[in-house]
């Protein structure tokens, strides 16, 4: 699966939007995790995931606001071809696999690999382990992990979407990077989002979550959109 | 202790039809949003195909999608470019299902505990349900069981595909069904597909096969039927259950709700009876955000298995059954509760070849009204999720939200919540009406959204046939008990027009004209007469609620 979101950080001077995602397999808890993080609950009746979920939340980081936004994908093979749409200009993608199944981690390989093929821009990877409340079942050894994070340079986290531990840790960091990432304006893709602030449909200043998900013409140019979203784009830049 | 008198009632029938004189059935308008159907069309085409015929309806004809795609092409040149693009189904991830060899050998191991295996048939989860339902593919493995693991029903599913080959091949025939004292197995065969029901429930054949052809059509809006074929084309031994995983609860709630919900007996949809006012100022709403949305095909709004509105691209309309799709696909799924999502879905009357991309999202945490925005464009999200919270905004100050959950929790104020007080005829118990033209339809007890969470509930821990003491009954209930009626309504030989039934227990009338189907239960003992002057001023009623209980014209973008 794929979890993409945009962040967007309106700093009292400079505002930068950035694009995450993440990519996990069925079964191993993402919408947990997001719904974990985003609602500050847990539910056991989640059902699969049928496409692709959106979410929104902002983040703030110092004088920093991140504006995350999160596709969270489903992750059944038949909607394996539809991650392309997700992942494309992401800019971080969290892999989540179950600790407790050794499969879902070997899986992850394989969407590392098709990030580092399909997405030319830098990316911020971070490796998550779900369910680790479930260390009797343990399949996944922390070292192999650790280890498979790192030649990947991607941050390794394990979490409990049950227990609610790990995951503000997983989102802050990722937003952490991503701000760094913005600065250092290596990524065209964050920097063409600086303009989306002054897009008068953007409520810059309000930190609600609500409003937040109405800026939908954010991520347009991310879409490669239309005709009308081109001429949007141009307008901003400009 | 049943007394039939169908004879008797031929006359009374004329009588029937001189006291309706109004222009147009209750219901009737000149636009439909839905395909006019009879619920029996399915069967009309099941039973006359052939083999050879079977084979060939199932080759695809041109392309909804793709026609659509087209047109908008036509007068956006760079749009089209993407729109190629965007034809690009799911389907281009064949490589994937070669890797799926892995899998297959789950179900030999299993062959090789044959013993274990004919104890499992014998297991509590499968003795003594009222109805099985199988699904393999024609190499005979297992897709789908209703009840118990597929896994270790191999050996059931390789009896079936034997049965079904043995009829067809020597004699180019086709098995249908085999009838046993209390039990019949009906059999379909459909492209890659052997579908199999096993049921002691009182449901006709007819009825049987029509709901095996309700999961055929759930696994084609998955899939897509280009997909379906391809797969099989390609391997005939794949192991489809890998490409259905997370969508065999579509197939478990569909069958619930084919046994209890009258819409998927009488093929029509029922409506969320609203004030005529609000439930224009909703299509307004939707009208007014989305027409600049070229490529939007179907904006559709519904709550609790029922249809609030739906705009619709000019030209295409929609078969009720793929809006019972629609409706089984969001109620069995939570997930669309916490967050908008972005999903391929496949209609399969509107167009089997292809997906169709929703936007699905519930208008907001205080109103469990559920909009789905249709389009052929796979990128389209933002658009359609700005074009969600447009709609929302004006909905929610234009006080349509109250209005809708109003209806849904059914307040004492309206008439249509209790409608049996409001027509005043006590020997009414029950009905249940269609208006044939455009396939909607109204009963006098819909259930609650509560009670179907009950009874979903109730089902899922056994599904066991069970002999209750009934103190109260549901609309379930009658509806139950107007299957066979419905039945004889529609048999292809020889259909029933009115028909009137006395028992100890109730009095049914079940009547069809060339506009509508009704079907009353009333009170043992009900007089002919008697019955016929109620049903009169039933008709009446409904002809007076009618802009309220459906939807009387057909918006377009």
């Amino acid at each position: 699966m794929a979890v993409q979101g945009w962040h967007q950080t309106p700093l009292p001077s400079v505002a930068t939007k950035l694009l995450t995602k993440s990519l996990l397999l069925p079964g191993v808890g993402k919408t947990s995790l997001v719904v974990r993080y985003i609602g500050k609950m847990f539910s056991k009746h989640i059902s699969p995931t049928i496409g692709a979920s959106f979410f929104t939340c902002n983040i703030n980081l110092d004088d920093a606001r991140i504006k995350l936004q999160v596709w969270d994908t489903a992750g059944q093979e038949r909607f394996r071809s539809m991650a392309p749409m997700y992942y494309r200009n992401a800019n971080a993608a969290l892999l989540v696999y179950d600790i407790t199944s050794a499969n879902s981690f070997a899986s992850i390989k394989g969407w590392v690999k098709e990030l580092q093929n399909n997405v030319p821009e830098p990316m911020i990877l971070s490796l998550v382990g779900n369910k680790s409340d479930l260390e009797d079942n343990r399949a996944v050894t922390q070292s192999e992990a650790v280890q498979y994070a790192a030649s990947i340079g991607a941050a390794y986290c394990e979490t409990s979407a049950l227990h609610d531990q790990g995951i503000d840790q997983v989102f802050l960091n990722t937003a952490t990077e991503l701000l760094n990432l913005s600065s250092s304006s290596l990524v065209a893709s964050l920097r063409s989002y600086d303009s989306t602030d002054y897009d008068e449909k953007l409520p810059i200043g309000i930190p609600s979550e609500e409003k937040a998900t109405h800026t939908g013409k954010i991520e347009l140019p991310a879409w490669t959109g239309d005709v009308k979203h081109g001429e949007l784009q141009r307008s901003m830049c400009c | 202790m049943a007394s039939t008198s169908k004879d008797h009632v031929a006359e009374n029938e004329e009588a029937l039809n001189e006291k309706v004189a109004t222009d147009l059935e209750p219901g009737a308008c000149l636009e439909s949003i839905l395909n006019p159907t009879d619920s029996f069309e399915e069967f009309a085409s099941e039973i006359s195909t052939s083999l050879e015929d079977r084979k060939t309806s199932l080759t695809i004809k041109s392309s909804t999608i793709s026609e659509i795609q087209n047109e908008i092409g036509d007068s956006s040149k760079e749009s089209s470019l993407r729109e190629t693009k965007s034809s690009d189904n799911l389907q281009a991830k064949n490589e994937s299902m070669s890797a799926s060899a892995s899998n297959s050998n789950l179900l030999e191991e299993n062959e090789e505990e044959s013993d274990e295996k004919d104890d499992y048939l014998q297991s509590p989860e499968l003795v003594n349900k009222e109805k099985h339902v199988f699904i393999l593919s024609s190499a005979g493995k297992p897709i789908y069981s209703r009840y118990g693991n597929e896994d270790k029903l191999a050996g059931l599913c390789g009896v079936i595909q034997a049965l079904v080959s043995v009829v067809e091949e020597p004699n180019q025939d086709i098995l249908r069904s085999i009838n046993t004292k209390d039990c019949k197995a009906v059999f379909l065969v459909k492209g890659p597909l052997i579908l199999v029901t096993v049921s002691k429930s009182n449901e006709s054949e007819t009825q049987l096969v029509l709901q095996l052809t309700y999961a055929f059509n759930q696994i084609v809006s998955v899939l897509t039927l280009t997909q379906l074929n391809r797969i099989f084309e390609q391997r005939r031994n794949y192991d489809l259950r890998r490409l259905l995983s997370g969508a065999e609860r579509l197939i478990d709630h569909l069958f619930i709700f084919m046994e209890k919900d009258p819409a998927f007996l009488l093929g029509a949809v029922r409506c969320l009876p609203l004030p005529e006012k609000a439930r224009e100022n909703i299509t307004q709403a939707i009208t007014s955000t989305c027409n600049k949305i070229r490529d939007l095909v179907f904006a559709i709004m519904i709550a609790g298995n029922q249809l609030i509105t739906l705009v619709r691209m000019k030209k295409y309309t929609l078969h009720p059954s793929d809006i019972h799709l629609l409706f089984n696909l969001v109620r069995s799924s939570e997930s669309f509760k916490t967050a908008e999502s972005w999903t391929p879905i496949c209609l399969p009357k509107f167009d089997a070849t292809g997906f169709l991309h929703g936007h699905v999202s519930y208008i907001s945490e205080d109103c469990q009204a559920c909009l789905l925005l249709l389009t052929v464009q796979r990128d389209a999200f933002f658009p359609l999720s700005q074009a969600k919270h447009t709609i929302a905004e004006k909905l929610r100050r234009s006080n349509c939200l109250v209005a809708i959950n109003d209806a849904l929790n059914r307040n004492k104020e309206l008439p249509t919540t209790n409608p049996l007080k409001h027509i005043g005829i006590p020997e009414i118990r029950h009905f249940m009406y269609k208006c044939k033209s455009t396939a909607q339809l109204f009963t006098s007890d819909p259930i609650s959204l509560d009670r179907l969470q009950d009874y979903r509930l109730r089902h899922k821990e056994g599904g066991d046939i069970t002999v209750k003491k009934i103190e109260k009954l549901s609309d379930i209930d009658y509806v139950r008990n107007y299957r066979q009626f419905c039945n004889q309504i529609h048999c292809i030989s020889t259909p029933a027009k009115l028909i009137f039934r006395s028992n100890s227990h109730d009095t049914v009338l079940a009547w069809v004209t060339n506009g509508f189907e009704l079907y009353v239960t009333f009170d043992p003992l009900m007089e002919k007469d008697h019955a016929i002057r109620a049903v009169d001023r039933l008709l009446h009623w409904i002809k007076k609620e009618e802009q309220r209980i459906f939807i009387m014209n057909a918006p377009t973008f």
